[in-house]
């Protein structure tokens, strides 16, 4: 689905990411872990064009995506608040994601039904524009935005970060549905180790932009891993 | 401790990412900023002259009969654009500095602001004149004196109602109000406040009575911030209770609509966006300076083209100016999201259409300046139509300036962020106009100027999509740069 041909982004001097191939295949769930500054956020902007690679490309289901658009109609994401749009109410919000993925409001009322247990009845009806929610409950909609349409590839960063520890069990078994699916690729990243094992099915491990570590998800990785970050 | 404070004054304004402009634009804003001070003390060295000249009276009484619509210009003024000190104090709350050194800092800071030393020009060379004029020197510094006063009470009176809409909608339709029935003669409001500024000037002693206001109202402003001085307090952010719109009659128009929604909300509901629509709104009746003949330089033939120009295109440049940095918050959402770049635009443009007919439409009251000031507002709007929306999308995707929807920081210029640049991209777009009339006027006449100006305005309404394309084309090749520029705050 996704394939990545000798990526680098440097800021001067610094190359912050240099992965010369990586390959994942359609319905794959994919982790990817790493400290601050490993390439994480990099890679998923570059997957999404807001930067332009330095080197070599990325290609999205055979669109190369920083020369067409074609991949945004199959693809979606959520990396920050900047995802967000501060003055509309979330019901709004997920109206207007639906709006551009062609689905009407019967379709995202249906969604979104879906996850009164993940809102916690926190989010629909509350009266508050998306500015004004907790940085959590932010999370929550940007999450669930990314879901609107039926996209086969899902991009999220840091998921499970600013969210109450209820929130984050019901998020990995969402993950786990939606990598379940066989037509979804669903691309996370995390610090958090414990979850990303537990989720994804294969984890990549960059450090300072590379990649160090490719592991399908067994009994072991999460030894092999803390035996890594610990040094 | 007030060492620490400047300082970090000083490092916020010289960091600001705004002042990071290039050269040539610092020497342009810094040459604006000295023609707009040479008009202030143009207007306090020329004042007095010209009031003798009209022969309506002693000069400084004729100023004392309008000082009070100064000063409520002034404080409307002030409520609409001057920003509130409490910007940076959040991260002094925990540290040991006592709050009452806060406040005053932050309250004292306001005393240099733009919105109180401006009118120093005015006052010193108005005061210079009277002087020189021969008016009795000890009456002349308690009159100044007791202004000067009057002017600060402004500025803290403003710290205290800021944020307090209904205050201030009151205030300022007492104001109207009160303009008005001066205006038609049925009540004079000035025959009431006059002798209280004459008896500034005729007992000056009394200029210490405005004094004692300010030093009340400072005090009033002091208790009130340090009260407020709590994250849930005056620190906080104001949360309005939210209400989903469907808007569901924009539906038809397929995606365009689906952006039009998107922007009607951000125009009611974001405060910075709100200001631009009343600044454009009041843009209409500034082609009242020229078709009234109030102002002699105004009378040019040409003129009239650049009234027209700006009555109607007032949301166009407050507003059209500013594409795509009203969505600079989450630009990156509407770079990945599936959406095409020309149906964004034509979004935006279509906003500004739809404003400059309505405004072309308010204008119609021209009429009763004759055929040829509506003509001069019609052929205006068209130009604005069919040239300048382009220009102004065009214009955005250079302007890289990161908006936050929810202040008015930087609506017209605070100091750290002169919008001069966005006024010189206005220039070419009141020049060619004129040229054109210009050249018209000169070859056959006035008719055929505005025939002129109009079918070049049609002509650029047939290229329509030949200009998107082309505009399309720099938004892409400034995307990344674009999306860099919006995440630095």
């Amino acid at each position: 689905m996704i394939t990545v041909h000798n990526l680098t982004k440097t800021y001067g001097e610094q190359t912050v990411l240099n992965i010369e191939h990586l390959e994942i295949p359609k319905g794959q769930s994919f982790g990817l872990v790493g400290n601050n500054g490993a390439g994480k956020t990099t890679l998923f902007s570059l997957l999404l064009d807001l930067i332009q690679p330095s080197t070599g490309h990325i290609i999205n289901n055979e669109v190369q995506v920083d020369q067409s658009e074609a991949w945004k109609p199959f693809t979606s994401a959520f990396i920050d608040e900047s995802f967000l749009i501060g003055y509309l109410t979330p019901e709004e919000y997920f109206y207007f994601i639906g709006e551009l993925r062609g689905r009407n409001k019967a379709d995202v009322d249906a969604l979104l039904a879906g996850f009164d247990d993940f809102f916690h009845g926190e989010i629909l009806g509350q009266k508050k524009y998306l500015r004004d929610l907790s940085k959590g409950n932010q999370k929550k909609v940007g999450i669930v935005a990314s879901f609107i349409g039926n996209p086969e590839v899902v991009i999220l960063d840091e998921p499970f970060a600013n969210l109450d520890p209820t929130t984050q069990i019901r998020l990995k078994g969402i993950i786990k549905d939606l990598a379940a699916k066989e037509d979804v690729t669903v691309l996370v990243s995390s610090h958090d180790l414990i979850h990303v094992t537990e989720v994804c099915e294969r984890i990549v491990v960059l450090n300072k932009g590379e990649i160090v570590k490719d592991l399908h998800t067994s009994a072991e990785t999460m030894k092999e891993l803390e035996a890594f970050f610990a040094g | 401790m007030l060492k620490h404070f400047i300082g970090l004054q000083w490092k916020s304004f010289f960091r600001s990412a705004s002042f990071k402009t290039e050269i040539w634009f610092k020497i342009l804003m810094a040459l604006g900023a000295l023609y707009f001070i040479a008009v202030f003390l143009g207007m306090g060295v020329g004042a007095y002259f010209i009031i003798e000249k009209l022969d309506i009276g002693d000069p400084l009484r004729v100023v004392n009969q309008f000082i009070i619509y100064y000063l409520a210009f002034d404080l409307v003024f002030r409520y609409m654009l001057q920003k509130m000190p409490v910007t940076n104090i959040k991260p002094l709350l925990y540290l040991p500095i006592d709050k009452t050194k806060v406040v005053n800092f932050s309250l004292g800071k306001t005393v240099i602001s733009f919105f109180n030393v401006a009118h120093a020009f005015f006052f010193v060379p108005f005061s210079i004149v009277l002087l020189a004029q021969g008016y009795p020197p000890i009456q002349v510094i308690g009159w100044h004196l007791a202004l000067m006063a009057l002017i600060y009470c402004n500025n803290f009176l403003n710290v205290m109602v800021n944020n307090k809409n209904s205050v201030f909608y009151v205030f300022a339709v007492l104001f109207l109000l009160a303009g008005a029935s001066q205006y038609y003669q049925w009540f004079d409001i000035t025959m009431y406040t006059q002798p209280i500024f004459d008896l500034f000037y005729d007992i000056p002693w009394t200029a210490i009575i405005p004094w004692l206001v300010l030093v009340g109202l400072y005090y009033g402003a002091f208790t009130y911030f340090k009260k407020h001085m709590y994250l849930d307090g005056g620190l906080a952010k104001k949360q309005t209770e939210a209400k989903t719109e469907n808007l569901e009659w924009l539906d038809r128009f397929g995606n365009l609509g689906t952006f039009l929604k998107n922007d009607i909300k951000l125009i009611k509901r974001n405060k910075r966006s709100r200001t631009a629509v009343l600044m454009g709104f009041f843009f209409i009746f500034y082609g009242l300076l020229f078709f009234t003949g109030s102002i002699e330089v105004y009378d040019g033939p040409f003129w009239k083209i650049f009234a027209g120009i700006f009555v109607t295109g007032g949301f166009l440049f407050s507003f059209g100016q500013y594409v795509p940095s009203w969505d600079s918050s989450y630009y990156p959402l509407m770079m990945s999201q599936n959406i095409k770049y020309r149906e964004y635009l034509s979004s935006k443009w279509y906003l500004v259409i739809i404003a400059t007919i309505i405004s072309t439409f308010l204008a119609t009251f021209y009429l009763y300046f004759g055929w040829e000031a509506y003509a001069a507002v019609l052929v205006g709007g068209i130009y604005n139509i069919g040239i300048n929306s382009y220009l102004v999308l065009w214009g955005g995707a250079y302007v890289k300036t990161p908006i936050e929807l929810t202040s008015n920081k930087k609506a017209f210029g605070d100091k750290q962020a002169f919008n001069a640049k966005t006024l010189l991209l206005t220039l070419p777009k009141m020049v060619l106009p004129i040229l054109i009339y210009a050249i018209g006027h000169f070859l056959i006449g006035p008719v055929a100027g505005y025939i002129f100006v109009a079918v070049f305005g049609l002509l650029g309404f047939i290229f329509k999509e030949r200009v998107f394309t082309m505009i399309e084309g720099i938004y892409k090749k400034e995307k990344y740069k674009t999306l860099q520029a919006y995440k630095q705050k």
